[in-house]
């Protein structure tokens, strides 16, 4: 045991104290925001094209009120179309918008002229459209002497209010589900790179000492075995590291950039522009139950659940990478036809895992999350949501004895893999190798 | 005699092949002892039993009396052929490393690689990464993993390739220091000069099977054609005496063949009595080359048969 920790310290500290690692675990981050700030200021970005359009109200319909907008002016003119047409290039105006007289009252259509040089510009098209909309939206109102309140009162906003069957369960708010599926798609997401950069990161290793003939020198010390397992449990915590430090920059960083650049760089997302339709009120509403909902999920029971699931995910995918790398030489092309069979479960996993987000008691996701080689991926997912213990006892203790018996099973591939060179690896000979005698 | 290492009856089959086959033999304490063989002998294999990398089949093997334990390979320095260092490491730390996974502490591996590093006279290179190194000088670090912990036994497979004259006198004199404080070496080797120079006793495998062992000067007189060689002062037109025939006649020398029942005194005193001028009197035992080559072919022979 001594020496399987003395395994797990090298290659813990030679990956956590080179110049490439410290550099990736801090810009990723620093790119990450970079990449934030550069959407939100492309978003937040207003053309600087400015326009005066001369406005000719025929109906009276706009009361001599179109309001500006940054950039783009509305003046109103009582000459008629044909003495702006023709005097266009004596005037200060990029363009002529005719708003013809409302013949009928109850149309639906309503057409209004824009003359200019060129085409109107989409943002342009818009700002008019929703003026003139709203415009005569009121005109119409009086003309026909509607009650306002009335008409409000037609469009009405639904709120599904989830309740529990049994009095004084569990009383979920309308956003329980949103905010579980969106931190169990999360989970399933880290669980996922977690994988597949640490997974391969062991393969890659394991080859690199293979090839360095590293091993022959250390298997006189050591067991293979223990040389595997402590490369898994170094380059585990290697990837526990990254993350955590990843954790604290990114959420420090992007409050940082805030505070900064003075925009917030999610309100400036497109999904944001959608958000802003709704009242500030209801949003302030909206964030203070999201806050209440995140801090009733049951996080002492959620987050060691998702540890062990990534223990678990971890150890059985790492090791069969591990058992792959020692099997190859340095060919890459060999290593990915032979990692393609363990990435199937793992992109499955992944889409099971969007599906049980929205639908965490669907038998597809049930039976997934107790199956070992997608749980780890899957059942994170589901977390979040009320669901039955037993089906979590049930996983976790599949996972971990599945987890323990891939771990065995590639030692033995990668003990006779390792110090075998100039063989092609396949299958068969993997399953030869597990019953190979030490 | 005292046996560091007994080899009893050891088989070893990968798949269908037999790697070894029934090999026995053992190796005297504080001497140097050569595994030699052809390319695929199983040497290797016997190699990875000794040093617990892999298990036999059957038979048994004993360090010290002792069958093989999960103890041992602390006692045991092995260098392979294919030497392997981590490129990115710096030497200290690689060599502080190999040697707490070889059961020192901390400390005790720190004054072993300061000693070693100073025999040598390569402290300066403590911080140097692998991969700065020459691959001659990789190769002493090599070596200094390889004796760092103190092994009673130190297997060394083709230590002198890829060294210069100069280094390779200056390890085979750090050998010839670790015989003399008490360490049992195994020496596999194709190079034979360096077998005859350096080893006390051999074991020739073949096949798997062990076809020839004992002392190296016992060996080539087992081996030797009862031939001689006579070097003269200056040409000689003597006859060949009865009872030998001449296999070479060199300008000044000749080589000649005793026939059984001759002997090398009645050689010398026929030519004495022809009054031949005599400079040097050999008799030519044959090389371990010679040996090797012969043993391999005739074992072959029969294999075939």
């Amino acid at each position: 045991m001594d020496k399987l920790w003395i395994i797990i310290k090298r290659e813990y500290l030679s990956r956590v104290t080179r110049k490439t690692f410290i550099i990736a675990t801090i810009l990723t981050p620093l790119a990450f925001v970079a990449f934030f700030v550069i959407v939100g200021f492309i978003f937040s970005y207003q053309s600087d094209d400015v326009k005066t359009i001369a406005v000719l109200d025929e109906g009276n319909i706009l009361e001599g009120a179109l309001k500006d907008q940054k950039n783009l002016y509305f003046k109103f003119e009582t000459r008629d179309l044909e003495t702006l047409r023709s005097k266009f290039e004596d005037t200060d105006y990029d363009a002529i918008l005719q708003v013809p007289k409302v013949d009928n009252l109850m149309s639906k259509e309503f057409t209004v002229f824009y003359y200019s040089k060129g085409q109107p510009t989409l943002d342009i098209d818009i700002a008019i459209r929703d003026r003139v909309r709203d415009a005569l939206r009121e005109y119409k109102i009086k003309s026909l002497n509607i009650n306002r309140e009335q008409l409000d009162a037609i469009n009405t906003s639904i709120t599904l209010e989830p309740e529990p069957i049994e009095k004084g369960g569990q009383d979920a708010s309308k956003l329980t589900s949103a905010i579980a599926a969106g931190a169990g798609m999360l989970m399933g997401f880290i669980m996922y790179m977690a994988v597949f950069i640490y997974g391969s990161m062991v393969m890659r290793s394991v080859m690199e000492e293979k090839t360095n003939r590293i091993v022959e020198v250390m298997v006189s010390s050591v067991k293979p075995f223990y040389m595997m397992l402590g490369k898994i449990i170094g380059v585990g915590a290697v990837g526990l590291t990254q993350v955590l430090i990843w954790a604290i920059l990114i959420p420090l960083m992007l409050t940082i950039v805030q505070a900064v650049f003075g925009f917030d760089a999610q309100t400036s997302m497109p999904a944001g522009q959608v958000a802003t339709q709704i009242n500030p009120d209801d949003t302030q509403a909206m964030v203070a139950l999201a806050m209440s909902e995140i801090g009733n999920i049951n996080w002492w029971l959620i987050l060691p659940l998702c540890i062990l699931y990534f223990l678990g995910g971890y150890f059985l995918y790492s090791s069969l990478f591990a058992a792959i790398g020692a099997s190859i030489g340095d060919d890459m092309g060999e290593a990915q036809a032979l990692t393609i069979p363990i990435t199937i479960p793992v992109v499955l996993a992944i889409y099971i895992m969007m599906q049980a987000s929205q639908a965490p008691n669907s038998s597809l996701a049930v039976f997934s999350s107790i199956f070992p080689l997608f749980s780890p991926i899957v059942m994170p997912a589901r977390l979040a949501f009320p669901i039955p213990a037993w089906q979590i006892v049930v996983s976790i203790l599949l996972l971990l004895a599945t987890s323990v018996f891939f771990v065995w099973l590639s030692g033995r591939i990668y003990r006779v893999g390792i110090l075998l060179y100039g063989q092609k690896p396949t299958f068969k000979k993997f399953a030869k190798w597990v019953f190979y005698r030490d | 005699m005292d046996s560091i290492l007994t080899l009893e009856e050891v088989s070893k089959t990968y798949e269908n092949k037999i790697a070894v086959d029934q090999v026995s033999f053992s190796v005297p304490k504080a001497g140097i002892f050569g595994l030699l063989g052809p390319n695929g002998a199983g040497k290797t294999s016997l190699i990875r039993m000794i040093t617990t990398i892999t298990n036999v089949d059957s038979g048994r093997i004993l360090l010290n009396g002792e069958p093989l334990n999960s103890r041992h390979p602390e006692a045991i320095g092995y260098m392979p052929e294919e030497r392997g260092l981590y490129k990115k490491m710096k030497v200290g730390e690689q060599l502080t490393y190999l040697a707490r996974l070889k059961g020192l502490s901390a400390q005790q591996a720190k004054d072993a690689i300061y000693y070693w590093l100073d025999r040598f006279e390569i402290k300066d290179w403590y911080d140097k990464k692998v991969d700065e190194l020459s691959k001659g000088m990789q190769q002493k670090v090599q070596f200094i993993a390889t004796v760092l912990h103190n092994p009673k036994l130190i297997i060394l497979d083709e230590p002198f390739t890829g060294l210069d004259p100069i280094n390779a006198n200056l390890l085979k004199d750090e050998i010839e220091n670790l015989r003399i404080n008490g360490a049992s070496i195994i020496f596999s080797t194709h190079r034979m000069e360096q077998v005859e120079e350096m080893c006390d006793n051999i074991v020739l495998i073949n096949q798997g099977r062990n076809i020839l062992e004992g002392n190296v000067t016992k060996i080539r007189q087992e081996y030797k054609q009862n031939r001689f060689q006579i070097d003269f002062a200056q040409a000689f037109q003597g006859q060949v005496p009865a009872g030998f025939t001449l296999l070479e006649n060199k300008k000044n020398a000749w080589i000649v063949q005793a026939q059984p029942g001759s002997s090398s005194n009645a050689l010398l005193s026929s030519l004495l009595a022809a009054n031949a001028p005599i400079a040097a009197f050999n008799e030519i035992l044959p090389t371990l080359n010679d040996i090797f080559i012969q043993a391999v072919e005739e074992n072959n022979e029969v294999a075939a048969a």
